[in-house]
């Protein structure tokens, strides 16, 4: 049985994991292969790195830190944020990342995405979808950290990027994120339900509950958070044994140090 | 044969690299990567890495003049590790792209049939069918990293699992996604795994120190 996936999530600004409340009021929270060595000892299922550098000047700084992840966390890296091109796809890969996440790039160009897939493989392009809900039932797909309104549905931008190739979905309730209100479950829910590919949940996880609702209620079949991991607020392994608890399947770490 | 066994990892430009050299090392392997024939001269092992479609890998593969060595390694039975799609490439063909592939095990490569989700990405169960040293010190059904929607099918999968006559046979171990597949095999002095060790934390890295052990013992 395919485990479900529990993800935590490193926002990276110029070498360092930083969180604010989505790009603005940014705290250091520390080196990302320090803090990505960790959470794969602490039973992280994958990782993800989300650049937000702004100065595409600064790249090299992120191919340097996902080589050092890389050599340290033996478990999948997805790496996201400012990738526009195959050819920066390329380097990330390279670099050691598993897998890509595209976002506003994908959105402007939907063609990137068939040219990735066609390249690397639909396993290593995850589609990330930033979603705002203008009523009930209906999401608006937003880009550039959730500042501009695109015009696309979610559900429609969700079933197009399969279609052309992405592998994967990591969808973001803007409404939720950083508000500790829980996952938007009827959002993952309508997009899980009309696509193959595997959804990953993020934005809004106050704690073990959420997880296991976006999972049940939601149809995730991975489930991402940032801050709650970061300050500790809950272990990866609280998040799992609530997961267990609840019949869902985890993979669980005997070793596992909280 | 030296303390550290010098192990090719064959570079098709097929993903990420990184980790499966730094996984190696860090079980006691010497790394070589090898874009060329030149880049398998003693080396005491081949591994064959990598994850996406095998029509643009048997390409590749040619293209850089190794098809023909490889397929000369495995047929003189010398010590092989093929993942995910380097497993896949070992068989006669794939239904992803009807490319025609080494051919060194019968069957073909197929889509994953009956699964909920795909590509089948993430953690799963690798239940054994046979004890092998590969698999030393892991749990059977201990939780391995996937990531791919086709798998290799020997004609005979439906037989194995009961089977006492494939006791010896090619299949090590099924993983079930909707239906269960192949998800290691082993003949001889080659090995393939459907999933990647080089991310699969702990038990991955055993799994690695295993082959590098059966390099040794060679």
């Amino acid at each position: 049985m395919l485990r479900r996936r529990v993800i935590p999530c490193l926002d990276v600004a110029d070498g360092r994991v930083v969180k604010g409340r989505r790009f603005v009021d940014l705290v250091d929270e520390g080196d990302p292969p320090e803090l990505a060595e960790r959470y794969a000892r602490e039973g992280a299922d994958e990782l993800v790195f989300l650049d937000i550098t702004a100065a595409p000047e600064r790249r090299g700084t992120l191919l340097d830190i996902v080589e050092r992840t890389a050599r340290r966390a033996f478990i999948p890296l997805t790496v996201g944020g400012g990738v526009r091109t195959v050819d920066e796809m390329r380097d990330v890969l390279r670099a050691g990342a598993d897998k890509v996440s595209l976002n506003t790039a994908a959105v402007a160009d939907p063609g990137l995405i068939a040219e990735c897939a066609g390249r690397f493989g639909r396993q290593a392009v995850v589609v990330a979808i930033d979603a705002l809900q203008r009523a009930p039932g209906a999401w608006e797909v937003v880009v550039a950290g959730g500042r501009t309104p695109t015009g696309l549905d979610a559900l429609e931008w969700a079933r197009r990027a399969v279609e052309l190739g992405a592998g994967e979905l990591l969808v973001t309730s803007i409404d939720r994120d950083g508000t500790g209100s829980g996952y938007d479950t009827a959002l993952l829910r309508a997009i899980s339900s009309g696509v193959e590919v595997p959804v990953i949940a993020s934005g809004g996880a106050a704690g073990p509950a959420d997880f296991v609702a976006a999972v049940r209620d939601g149809g995730a079949d991975a489930v991402l958070a940032a801050s709650i991991f970061h300050r500790r607020i809950h272990s990866i392994a609280d998040v799992k044994a609530a997961m267990a608890a609840a019949g869902l399947p985890v993979r669980l770490i005997p070793q596992a140090v909280a | 044969m030296s303390p550290r066994p010098l192990v090719a990892v064959v570079d098709y430009g097929a993903g990420n690299l990184v980790s499966i050299h730094q996984a190696l090392t860090s079980v006691g392997a010497e790394v070589r990567i090898a874009a060329g024939p030149a880049g398998l001269v003693n080396a005491d092992a081949i591994v064959v890495p990598g994850v996406g479609a095998a029509a643009p890998a048997m390409v590749r593969l040619e293209r850089q003049g190794l098809v023909d060595p490889i397929a000369a390694w495995l047929a003189d039975d010398r010590p092989f590790l093929g993942i995910c799609l380097g497993l896949q490439l070992l068989f006669e063909g794939s239904d992803e792209d009807e490319a025609v592939t080494l051919g060194t095990l019968p069957g073909r490569t197929v889509r994953l049939p009956d699964a909920p989700t795909l590509p089948h990405i993430g953690w799963n169960q690798v239940e054994r069918t046979r004890a092998h040293p590969l698999f030393a010190g892991i749990d059977d059904g201990a939780d391995f990293y996937f990531v791919h929607s086709y798998a290799g099918a020997p004609p005979d999968t439906e037989a194995i699992s009961a089977a006492p006559e494939y006791a010896d046979g090619l299949v090590l171990a099924r993983t079930t996604h909707g239906q269960p597949f192949v998800s290691a095999v082993a003949r001889g002095s080659m090995v393939g795994v459907q999933f990647h060790p080089e991310r699969s934390g702990t038990d991955g890295l055993r799994l690695l120190a295993n082959f590098v052990d059966l390099v040794r013992a060679a």
